[in-house]
This record gives structure tokens, sequence and C-alpha cells, in this order.
């Protein structure tokens, strides 16, 4: 499938949970989105259109400000093409798995500072990735 | 209700097969249920209530019940990852004490090896319907890794080592020496584990357990029913169980839910981890044993590296000997799925009937304990405390 034909709407880890195409969409457009909780306030990860921190169905998109830290992470050596699998803690709170992508392995660390990219899934999403500020 | 003192194990048993290309995967299961039946002086006649997991075909009760052409009045096919039988053990008990059934059969066997499975370093498949699928499946995560984040926040926080993981690998290899079935039986030396090839930093080869086919049942049964048996008394004192979850991205990957599985069990069996004269504690990777001895209480949060260095956990050595067929790293690891044979060294150890060299003297209370299914930061767990009557 070329690039053009990819949609994040045919994507079917998009399709299946159709509330989360808000996030998608703006992700398309290189837009980082975080689901925000307006009765306790709290960011949480990963997204619901419910709090799972107190429950409320009362949950809006926010722009997110793509800045975290890294709260761990290993680079999987034994694979075809080496990959830096991370757990980034996000400004706004809660920690999320991710990619971290563009860095030297030998020097990512445990609390680097880190701001959000992304890049496009195989079935046409574009997914937030992290690279060393 | 409480179902201590309910119900006791009576039948044991661990399949010697590491690899088993000419036999099925209900083929096993079916020998793994005569042996532990056997075990106990009992017949498929006796079974009324079956217990299994994800790892059957077809994922339900149903299909093996059918094949074995069990009488049931009772089933439960909680499916929680490799510590079902732990959690098996404990719904059997609660099935027993209720009256819903006398003889419960719990069965486990797969074939990983023989198929080739990679199980820790292939990219984790998730379907898309799971509601965590599209937040990871994207980054390829792996089993591994995902444990290796584990090690790598542990070595932050707490300054732990890879020597002090590696010691639980030399640990468990002084023990499969003996063990004439264990896929691995050469001692190892803590060099030997940091010089093997790195597969998910900070994790090591030497840091993952076997894949191997193979099973194991066990035999639950009602009090009269035991006492009637000629086997040594093995009661279930205390049962724990829970889903740590991923609490919404407020993580901590220096825990798991050894914690809460494992205050559980001791809170119901009335002891307290400094009385457990014998452990076995899942080891998939040797920080996931680490984390649950301090979460199980045997030592300080941040203080396993100290724990288990120097040969501690080593039988006759240490102050705690764990897992004493080799364990997970060495021995056996059927289906990818490692509670029951947690389950079934502690319950040779109570009975007396562990190799020479490894047997704990006077051991009347064992511990089992482990984690089951990789969901990020969280995992299903349950622990079981048996006590030797």
């Amino acid at each position: 499938m070329s690039e053009a034909t990819l949609d994040f709407e045919s994507d079917p880890y998009v399709a299946n949970h159709p509330q989360t195409r808000p996030f998608w969409a703006a992700a398309a457009h290189g837009q980082f989105l975080l689901p925000r909780c307006n009765s306790c306030e709290r960011v949480h990860w990963y997204p619901r259109p419910f709090c799972p921190l107190c429950k409320s169905q009362s949950v809006d998109w926010v722009p997110a400000s793509g800045h975290g830290v890294v709260y761990s992470f290993s680079v999987m050596r034994k694979a075809e093409q080496p990959y830096v699998l991370a757990y980034v803690q996000l400004a706004e709170g809660p920690a999320m798995m991710t990619n971290i992508v563009d860095a030297e392995f030998d020097s990512i660390h445990v609390g680097q500072p880190v701001k959000v990219a992304f890049r496009r899934a195989e079935t046409g999403r574009s997914v937030p990735v992290f690279t060393p500020i | 209700m409480s179902a201590t003192g309910k119900a006791y194990i009576a039948g044991a048993f661990e399949h010697p097969t590491r690899y088993a290309s000419t036999k099925s995967i209900a083929d096993l299961h079916f020998e793994c249920a005569q042996g532990a039946l056997a075990d106990a002086g009992l017949t498929f006649a006796d079974v009324d209530g079956y217990f299994c997991a994800g790892d059957v075909p077809g994922a339900s009760p149903a299909w093996l019940a059918d094949y074995m052409n069990l009488r049931l009045r009772h089933l439960d096919g909680t499916e929680a990852g490799g510590c079902s039988y732990l959690l098996h053990i404990a719904h059997a008990a609660e099935a027993i004490a209720a009256n819903k059934c006398s003889v419960a059969l719990i069965t486990l066997s797969g074939k990983p090896r023989s198929l080739g499975v990679a199980t820790g370093t292939a990219v984790r498949q998730i379907p898309p319907e799971r509601p965590d699928a599209p937040w990871e499946i994207a980054y390829q995560p792996t089993i591994v890794a995902v444990n290796a984040m584990f090690a790598k926040r542990h070595m932050y926080e707490f300054g732990t080592t890879r020597e002090q993981l590696a010691w639980i690998k030399v640990a468990a290899s002084h023990h499969a020496q003996h063990n004439e079935h264990a896929l691995l039986r050469n001692v190892v030396t803590v060099e030997d584990v940091l010089n093997s090839p790195v597969i998910a930093d900070p994790l090591h080869r030497l840091d993952c357990c076997v894949i191997t086919d193979g099973g194991g049942a066990l035999v639950v049964t009602r009090p009269e029913i035991a006492k009637s048996l000629k086997r040594p008394l093995v009661r279930i004192a205390g049962c724990g169980e829970t889903v740590k979850t991923q609490t919404g991205g407020y993580i901590d990957l220096t825990r798991t839910g050894a914690a809460a599985s494992g205050a559980a069990a001791f809170a119901e069996a009335g002891v307290k981890p400094a009385d457990v004269k014998y452990a076995s504690v899942y080891d998939n990777f040797t920080i996931m044993v680490l984390i649950q001895l301090e979460d199980l209480g045997f030592c300080e949060h941040g203080k396993g590296g100290c724990f288990v260095a120097d040969g501690n956990l080593i039988s006759g050595v240490g102050k705690l000997p764990w897992n004493t067929d080799g364990g997970g790293l060495c021995n056996n690891h059927p289906a990818n799925r490692g509670g029951m044979t947690k389950a079934i060294e502690a319950v040779r150890q109570l009975r007396g009937e562990a190799h020479p060299a490894v047997q704990v003297r006077n051991c009347d209370l064992a511990l089992a304990s482990g984690p089951g299914l990789v969901m990020g930061t969280g995992q299903n767990h349950a622990t079981v405390i048996l006590e030797r009557e």
C-alpha cells in the first residue's frame, strides 16, 4: 500500500475504537492530544472516553505540551533492526509506552527530557514517539 | 467465605518431556491428568471438577472435558496467563468448601519449543479490539523488553546491579544440576550470565527463562478424601489473587501484583514471610523474581538486589531456598506458563520428595507465587501458601 492511500480511518486499531478518532485525526496533522477529566482535572493514559481515575464521563481532548522525561527504557537488541522501547512520563502526569527515536542508543538515560514526534504505523495511523531534547 | 483448611493438594505431576513434537497438546493434558491422579491414588472417575486456562485448545474447559470424557459438576476456565494454575488452586479450594465439587483436576500443557515459538523476543500480537492495542502495538513491545524496563527502573531507583540479577540465575542452575529432567543442567557463574548476549538491555540471554514443551497437573480434594489417601497431607492454607492495573498511566515499574496477592495469602494463612521454609517464585526473568521477593515481604522494597546476592536463594546455602527444581530459568516453562511448576515443586518440598540435594529440612510451610500475562506495566498475580500437616 502506498503512503498516499494509507488512511488512519481504515486502520483496524482506529476502526475498533471509534471514540479515539479525534486523537488520530489530530495526530495525522502532528498534534498530540491528551484526555483530561473535567471532574478530577487529571490527564490519564491510555485514552478512554471516561476517566479511569474517578470514573467521570466528562473527559475532553486537550493539546499536550509534548514534553516528558524517560521513565524507563530498553534497547531491544535481538531484533532485525534494534530499537528503543520506553515509558515516557508526560509533563501532564501519566506515563505512556512509546519508542525513543533519532537518538544514540548509548546516550539515552532515565530522567532524560524528550519531546513528541510522530511516526506512521504500518496500518495507517500516526503514533506519538519521542526524541531527546 | 474462607477456604482455609477446606482443601488439600492430593496429587501433583510434572510431565518429564521438554520436547514433544509427536504428541498433541490435548494428549499432553491427558497424560498430565493421568499422572497427577495416579500420584494421588485416584482415578478419572473420581474427578467432578475441572480447572484449566488459555493453554487448552479452544480456550474453554469444554474441549478437554470432552476429550478426556470427564463427568463434571463444576468447571472453571479462568485465564490469567502463567499464574492461572495458582489461581485455580484457590478457586478449587473455594469450590470444594462450597460443596460444588470433591475432586478438582487442574491441567496445563503446551508445545512452544517444538513449534519454534520465539516467546520473549517476537513482537507481541495484540488483537485490534483489545483496549490497550492502539496505544502499544506500534511500538513493537516484546516480553523481554517490557521486563527489561522493570529492571532498568529498579537499577535507577535502588542501584540494583546486573551482578545481583545474575545471582538469581546462578541459584537456579545450582538446583537444576540435580534435576534429571531439567532442560539446562550446567551450573553457571555470575560471569557466565554477564557474558551471555544482550537480548534487551539490561537483560542478557541467561536472565531469561527457557522455552519448553510439557505440562503438569494438580489434584485438589476435600479433607476427608485427602486423609483417606496414602500421600502426605498438603493443606491449602492461604490464597491471594489480583490484577495490578496500569492505573491510568500513574505507574510504578518497581512493584508487581505480588504485593496484593501475597498480603492476602499471608493474611488468610495467618503466617508471615519469615515463617516460610521454601518459596517457588515465578522466574520468567531474573528481575521479576527480585521484585516479587520484595513485594511478598521477604525483604524491604528496593533491597532485593542485596537479598538475592551471594547464593541466598540456594538450598542449603542461603536463607530462602527458592525454585529448587531449577525453575523456569533452567528446568521447565511449559506452554510459557510458570504457575503450575511452581506449585508442583512446593508440593514436592512439603512432602519431602524434592531431590535430596535440594530438599529443605523440616519443610512444613511453602509458598508458590507468580505473575500472569504481560499488560504493559501491569499483570495478573496469584500466591498460594501451602502447609504440611
